[in-house]
């Protein structure tokens, strides 16, 4: 799980003692407000682990067990890979768009 | 002086002092020109990439008395100590959505604290020194707590006494002064690789010695089995009481909606270099969870082990929160079991030296600079809030000193549903400025009073406490005929939003003036590199965040 915040360089912006003239800031800034924001149907996918965890009755019992481990702890461990690897989906999906 | 088990102390006292070396080094790591700023003392200089984010995030976030508490709730009640995995699956999805816009505007605008967020947005110094002052409030019996994770190690040491406490947190507060955010960010790559491999360890080796994990849920339900079933006996089981689902899991959506109110949690997401690395850390902490999950099924190791508690001396009642300490050394090799008291230890002082930056900031910007000196310069800023972060801790070493740990831990529980009562300012905020200031603040106060009065009229004969004796509401007490109970933060969150809605309404029809929002909604999604981002310091952010025409 690690490895997917180092599986890329980090883009690093200018150094902070970048020299912005003030003058073209706004126009730069209002620019950007012609991008749809924060929109994106691939967001909705971060609510299916709420479903999954946050309904007890769907998992609220002893059988089957994994392992020799009730099944009340061992689908609980399940959902975070799951959200793990639905957190990575959405994020790649909605790479650039901010 | 009893019994003390010296090889464990000496592997303790050697990991100890390589973590204080390296508090003290941070300060030359990726050295600033000065560190007379808050951006470089109290957020590390605003450039921590993915990976130190990750370690710091998880260092802040699970903390050395999650580590302790959540296998003492499994120990003591089962399944409804398992709320803790839940929590942490479902914070990191809403917080993937929320922390990119703060940390936009945030560095829009130069803000170092969430209670800066607020005056900007919403206009108003009140509603500010309102949050920041409930973050404060939140924050100090957290750090009280991370001190009595120390004491569980020490005691099982086999040490007496509180001065190892002493050197432990001047230690502490020495090379926080000194190296600022740098310091715990730097020691939580010690933490955390120590934690992880005491816990592989642990869920390895002590299944073997015991058995099996058939064996361990055995013992555990013959254990649950022979209380009496309530009112006379804990809701205890393998399994969550039908009447206890909805506690279970409002507890845990309450629960992840506090943990990034907290002002440690933001200091460590405002620290991250771009929007990028916090998205990135939401798919990446959850190992962390991971590892939350099986430490917590130690509680059942330490049942099947035979693991009795030990007595607390102050209140004369057994303390759950000794049994993982003591199973640590039951089932390890003394060498290991210092290791394991050592991660316990280590990861108490990295959420510490967070939590006392994280209150220090909010008090040096929203009580200081606001209210005592307007015109404070950002090296007196600095210098502020370092002293500021020694009187926090030394507040909090006095009450544990002084008072009951217990004490400490009913703080906490209040603290959980305190910080959410600033959720509709800061959260909502970032996303609508159609909340009215003063609604915000109307919202605030009924839900303190509310979440405060419910947890004070909670009772437990069975422990002997009159109040505050747990954070589950039973809705029978409101003549609703049923068992059923509710996580009291998620009930007063709900008032608190209810009055706001309805105060801003109020406010808006009878045109109250709602304040000047220096953010524009561009602000929200700018990422590192953007003009007007990287360049920026505190004082400039404000001078351009306030001069620029409103869209």
């Amino acid at each position: 799980m690690a490895g997917t915040t180092a599986d890329r360089p980090d883009h690093s912006g200018p150094p902070r003692s970048a020299d912005h003239p003030d003058g073209r800031e706004p126009d730069a800034v209002r620019g950007a407000a012609h991008r749809r924001f924060n929109a994106s149907p691939w967001n909705l996918l971060l609510l299916v682990p709420l479903v999954g965890v946050l309904i007890p009755s769907f998992y609220n019992k002893l059988d089957p067990t994994l392992g020799d481990m009730p099944f009340f702890y061992w689908y609980q461990l399940m959902w975070i890979p799951i959200s793990v690897v639905l957190t990575i989906v959405v994020y790649k999906a909605t790479r650039g768009e901010r | 002086m009893s019994d003390v088990k010296t090889t464990e102390l000496i592997v303790f006292l050697a990991l100890f002092l390589l973590v204080t070396v390296l508090g003290f080094l941070a300060s030359r790591w990726r050295r600033p020109e000065s560190m007379e700023h808050l951006d470089e003392w109290g957020l590390g200089g605003r450039k921590f990439g993915p990976w130190i984010t990750w370690f710091l995030l998880g260092g802040d976030l699970y903390t050395a008395y999650t580590f302790v508490a959540v296998p003492a709730l499994i120990y003591g009640a089962g399944a409804a100590g398992f709320f803790a995995v839940p929590y942490t699956i479902v914070v990191y999805p809403m917080v993937f959505l929320v922390a990119p816009r703060l940390w936009s505007v945030s560095h829009r605008h130069g803000y170092v604290t969430p209670a800066d967020f607020v005056r900007g947005r919403h206009g108003s110094s009140a509603l500010a020194l309102v949050i920041a002052l409930t973050g404060i409030l939140a924050t100090m019996p957290y750090i009280a707590l991370q001190l009595v994770g120390i004491e569980a190690v020490i005691k099982a040491l086999g040490i007496d006494g509180s001065w190892p406490l002493w050197i432990a947190f001047a230690v502490l507060a020495l090379y926080t002064y000194q190296s600022g955010l740098r310091a715990p960010a730097l020691i939580a790559f010690v933490k955390d690789t120590l934690i992880y491999v005491v816990v592989i360890v642990a869920v390895i080796y002590i299944p073997t010695k015991l058995g099996g994990w058939g064996d361990i849920f055995a013992a555990a339900n013959e254990k649950f089995e022979s209380t009496p079933p309530p009112p006379e006996g804990p809701a205890d089981g393998l399994i969550l009481a039908p009447a206890a689902q909805l506690g279970y899991s409002t507890l845990a959506l309450g629960s992840a909606m506090a943990l990034f109110l907290y002002p440690h949690s933001l200091t460590s997401v405002l620290a991250a270099r771009s929007r990028d690395t916090i998205k990135r850390n939401m798919a990446a902490l959850p190992a962390y969870s991971f590892v939350l999950g099986l430490l917590a099924l130690l509680g059942y190791m330490a049942i099947a082990a035979g693991v009795e508690p030990a007595t607390n001396p102050l209140s004369g009642k057994p303390d759950n929160n000794t049994v993982v300490p003591l199973l640590f050394d039951q089932m390890f090799p003394d060498w290991f079991a210092g290791v394991a008291f050592a991660a316990i230890a280590i990861g108490a002082l990295v959420p510490a030296a967070i939590m006392s930056i994280a209150a220090a900031n909010l008090f040096t910007r929203n009580v200081f600079k606001e209210y005592i000196r307007k015109d404070a310069s950002p090296a007196l800023e600095a210098k502020v809030s370092k002293i500021a972060s020694l009187v926090v801790k030394f507040g909090a070493l006095l009450v544990i000193i002084a008072i009951d740990p217990q004490f400490s831990i009913d703080l906490q529980l209040i603290g959980g549903v305190v910080i959410l009562q600033t959720l509709p300012a800061l959260v909502l905020g970032l996303y609508t400025r159609w909340f009215h200031r003063w609604a915000l603040i109307a919202g605030w106060a009924v839900g303190m009073v509310l979440g405060l009065s419910m947890l004070y009229n909670i009772a437990n004969p069975l422990v002997g406490k009159e109040h505050f004796a747990g954070s589950q509401w039973a809705l029978n007490r409101w003549g609703v005929d049923t068992d059923v109970t509710m996580y009291v933060g998620l009930i007063a969150v709900a008032a608190n939003l209810l009055v706001a809605l309805v105060g801003t309404a109020v406010l808006r029809a009878a045109k109250v003036p709602v304040g000047v929002d220096v953010t524009h909604e561009t602000d929200y999604h700018v990422e590192a590199g953007d003009p007007g981002v990287e360049q920026m310091t505190a004082d400039e952010g404000e001078a351009v965040g306030t001069g620029r025409s409103r869209g």
